[in-house]
């Protein structure tokens, strides 16, 4: 088990990139503790993945350094690092039955037959595999195969960290929160660091400790999922996140506050800085319809449950809200308040707002 | 370059070793080859050549062997879209057998069919024509497009059929013109595959054909026999029957491999 | 799920009549003459299992079957752990794959007598490369119309050189078919390169190694043309292969009855082999 240090990372699969735009991760730096849950949260293409195989060894990076425990690990190669990865797709072993996927990256270390054995026996009790142990892997489901992968990583006892490369996008909808809950279940049990890549925000969420939001090779944002979705380091995780997402709406900052559609919107906090986009954020949970405020005309009402999200347009900018109790006509004129706490202000995508002291 | 990709290398040297000493060959005067052991012509000629494209006999050969190798590609894809199509589709009474007992055919020696070919082509008047010879490499290359065709065939899923069907597609008519283009890549592979077992085939068309549509490999065993040692003249021959072969390997380079690891045994 | 449906047997019904014109009636004609005898006047006489019997009794069938199963025994030794070794060292992408497979294929789009032509011109003592190297500058005496062990060694080396692609192309086929996950699994798994290959290549490569080696078995046990055009089954009898020496009782000595049934026991070795090899390698897949 290690914390993980990455530092002044980069990399490019161009043999010599020449500007930021040819580096698929731009400059990471972070560090994780030992034994947290983290996932790295980003649409396709953002480079988590890149990130994850470098973290592995399956990459090694054009620029910066990997520490395990303070020690670079930068140039040893995967098996060496200690450290277990579940992909995409199940990967296992066909020929072999469970008990051999499970004691073959033991044997490959040359660990001895009944260290072996005790292991096996440990880790596939613990992830409900043992009824199975006897049959040919390629006969299983592919929730089991993805258990299988996850316990070939957690047969060593020294394992790091590890890690899940979406884990969860071949298993069947109703299985997957039960593949979900084992897996912060086993956290809990052994405590060992784990890393989980994924697009989707709920499998994020419920997962992680601390989330890294990352877009275009970059990360965006690090925090626990209520701080993103409170309070949005950048209109991109605003939006990500969230179902609907935050509303961004262009807005004009004089000195005396923020303007939208000339009327004035109270924010969190002082502005501080300045921009040349301006942009006001707020969820469409502390968007309220009252009797007075900006106004604006309903474009449609959808009925998701407990709640109604309702679509506003002011000019000819939609705003979303979500409102308790019955939803106003299609066509109605409605007036919107904004929840001055949870409004903020942001400049060329940053935030730009100060939270006012309490 | 890896150490390793010596191997393809060396593997691939190996192989063009022979083609080019046929090249070579074809390249030399009759005097030079008798005359003793040199790697490359010292005196380019092309009568070899010269020779093949004035006397009919000979290229009237190639004409015979690419009219009868494309009949029975067309005769071979034609049946076999459609049995593909039922296999890959349909359950029906006895299909499974039928499979293997297509595939079955794939191992009778050429050799077993030669008299018996021979014979039952005379008595239907076909004997000498080009049908005769396509029609009898029908034997293994029908059973050989169907299983390539089927593989590709089952990796479309069932429902672009139904939607078809839902959105008024007539059976032919979805067939012509929206399932044949999906699998285009299959049709591909199993249209070279039956070229080039055609191409390749001599006992059989052989037998079957006397001087109407005789085929180039038969005229040059003929030759190799009758005018003895015209070692120049046979060589340019058989490095004019590797061209057709390589230009449609250049059509397919990139299927090849795919075709027969989609086929199910 | 497929749909029952005997609209199906229209489907098929161009390839069964095809097929069973091709393969049917010279079948039945085999198995006529399979148990006739005849002086070559057009006159038969009922000969019974005669011909079986002796065709299964006689010395040159013997001969013939044994020289038959030790060459497609030895290229299958050869072909298939070549042309698996030489697959994974190809490069997986890039510019040279479709160079390397187009020059790979290409022995296997000549026709098979110019194959053998062709190897007859390589491997003649002084004219041919072959045969002027190994005599003339290696020294070694090397003449495969005069000496039985040349002859095998190069009728051997000729189908090696002919149809080892085969098996490469296959064999590529299956290993490009693996994602990249696996080996990535592998690395961390900290597996060797051997085991490698022993739990993720060659079982991803299983079903392809099935059908190659098959048709190696197939085509390997029916080759008729390239080393008759070679060697003419000699010198002696040293490489008449099954089919040579059926073509020689039928087309030779016109000994219609004996052919025949030779053909058949012939395509029945044939089958049988194929069918237990086939049940051998799919017997545990689900």
């Amino acid at each position: 088990m290690a914390e993980i240090g990455l530092k002044n990372l980069r990399h490019s699969y161009l043999p010599s990139p020449a500007g930021p735009d040819d580096f698929a991760l731009k400059e990471i730096n972070l560090s994780w503790d030992d034994g947290g849950a983290y996932a790295l949260l980003g649409p396709s293409g953002c480079g988590k993945t890149t990130l994850l195989n470098i973290i592995s060894g399956l990459l090694t990076p054009s620029e910066g350094h990997i520490l395990f425990d303070g020690q670079d690990v930068t140039a040893l190669p995967p098996d060496k690092r200690n450290i277990a990865q579940v992909f995409q797709f199940p990967v296992i072993y066909d020929t072999m039955t469970v008990y051999d996927n499970l004691a073959f990256p033991l044997r490959n270390r040359g660990v001895a037959a009944d260290r072996v054995d005790a292991r096996v026996s440990e880790i596939a009790a613990m992830l409900e595999l043992d009824d199975s142990l006897t049959t040919r892997a390629a006969n299983l489901t592919p929730d089991a195969k993805q258990k299988i992968s996850m316990g070939r990583g957690l047969v060593r006892d020294d394992v790091n960290v590890i890690m899940f490369d979406e884990p969860l996008t071949v298993i069947d909808p109703e299985l997957k929160w039960k593949l979900r809950s084992k897996l912060k279940e086993l956290h809990q049990k052994i405590a060992v660091t784990m890393i989980y890549v994924t697009h989707d925000q709920t499998e994020a969420l419920t997962f992680a400790d601390q989330v890294v939001v990352m877009q275009d090779g970059e990360i965006v944002q690090i925090g626990s999922p209520v701080e993103l979705f409170e309070r949005p380091q950048h209109t991109f995780v605003g939006h990500f996140i969230g179902s609907p997402g935050m509303n961004i709406l262009p807005c004009e900052v004089t000195g005396d506050g923020a303007w939208f559609h000339g009327c004035h919107v109270p924010l969190e906090g002082p502005v501080k800085g300045t921009g040349q986009r301006t942009e006001i954020g707020v969820r469409p949970e502390f968007v309220r319809l009252a009797d007075g405020g900006i106004p604006g005309l309903v474009r449609k009402a959808a009925d998701i449950g407990r709640h109604t999200v309702v679509e506003v347009m002011v000019g000819d900018t939609p705003v979303g809200a979500i409102v308790d109790g019955p939803a106003p006509e299609r066509g109605a004129e409605v007036h919107l308040t904004f929840d001055p706490h949870q409004t903020r202000l942001y400049t060329d995508g940053w935030i730009a707002t100060e939270r006012a002291a309490p | 370059m890896k150490p390793r990709s010596l191997v393809p290398l060396i593997y691939i040297l190996f192989l063009m070793l022979p083609i080019y000493w046929l090249v070579a060959m074809s390249f030399k005067t009759t005097n030079e080859i008798l005359g003793g052991f040199s790697l490359f012509p010292q005196e380019w000629t092309l009568a070899n050549y010269r020779a093949i494209f004035t006397d009919p006999t000979w290229y009237w050969g190639y004409i015979n062997s690419i009219l009868y190798v494309s009949i029975n590609t067309v005769i071979s894809l034609a049946a076999a879209l459609p049995a593909a199509y039922a296999f890959s589709r349909y359950r029906f009474l006895g299909d499974k057998h039928l499979f293997f007992w297509l595939l079955t055919n794939r191992m009778a020696p050429a050799a077993v069919f030669a008299l018996p070919f021979f014979q039952l082509y005379s008595a239907v008047g076909l004997f000498d024509t080009h049908l005769a010879v396509a029609l009898a490499h029908c034997l293994f290359n029908i059973p050989l497009a169907v299983w390539i065709l089927e593989g590709f065939m089952s990796g479309v899923p069932k429902e672009l059929d139904e939607t078809a069907y839902v959105d008024g597609y007539s059976f032919p008519r979805f067939f012509a013109t929206i399932f044949i283009p999906t699998i285009k890549a299959g049709v591909g592979v199993a249209a070279f595959f039956c070229f080039m077992f055609s191409w390749v085939e001599l006992l059989l068309a052989k037998t079957l054909t006397a001087v109407e549509a005789k085929p180039i490999a038969a005229t040059m065993t003929r030759t190799a026999s009758s005018a003895g040692y015209e070692l120049g003249l046979l060589a340019a021959a058989g490095v004019l029957t590797i061209i057709p072969g390589a230009i449609v390997i250049y059509f397919v380079r990139n299927y090849i491999a795919k075709g027969f690891a989609l086929g199910r045994v | 799920m497929k749909t029952e449906n005997q609209r199906g047997w229209l489907f098929v019904l161009p390839v069964l009549i095809l097929v069973a014109f091709n393969a049917l009636i010279p079948l039945m004609t085999v198995v006529n003459y399979s148990v006739q005898e005849t002086f070559g006047n057009n006159q038969f006489f009922w000969a019974g299992l005669r011909w079986f019997e002796e065709i299964l009794r006689s010395e040159r069938f013997h001969a013939a079957l044994g020289r038959q199963l030790l060459f497609t025994f030895t290229i299958l030794i050869i072909e298939v752990p070549l042309g698996v070794a030489i697959a994974l060292a190809m490069p997986r992408r890039g510019f040279w794959v479709p160079v390397c497979l187009v020059l790979m294929a290409l022995p296997m789009l000549i026709p098979w007598n110019v194959v053998g032509s062709m190897w007859n011109i390589f491997t003649l003592p002084q004219i041919g490369l072959l045969g002027y190297f190994l005599n003339d500058v290696l020294g070694i005496n090397y003449d495969m119309t005069q000496q039985p062990v040349s002859a095998w060694i190069t009728v051997i080396v000729m189908d090696v050189w002919h149809w080892t692609s085969l098996v490469v192309l296959l064999a590529y086929a299956g290993l490009v078919s693996i994602p990249e996950a696996y080996y990535q699994a592998a690395k961390i798994d900290g597996a060797s390169n051997w085991s490698v290959f022993r739990y993720i290549q060659l079982p991803k490569m299983k079903r392809v190694l099935t059908i190659a080696i098959l048709l190696r078995f197939m085509d390997s046990f029916n080759i008729y043309t390239e080393p008759f055009t070679l060697t003419g089954g000699g010198p002696g009898n040293s490489t008449t292969l099954l089919s040579i020496d059926l073509v020689k009782i039928a087309l030779g000595q016109f000994d219609l009855g004996p052919a025949a049934a030779m053909s058949l026991i012939y395509f029945a070795i044939t089958l049988a082999v194929s069918w237990l090899f086939y049940t051998l390698m799919t017997r545990d897949d689900q």
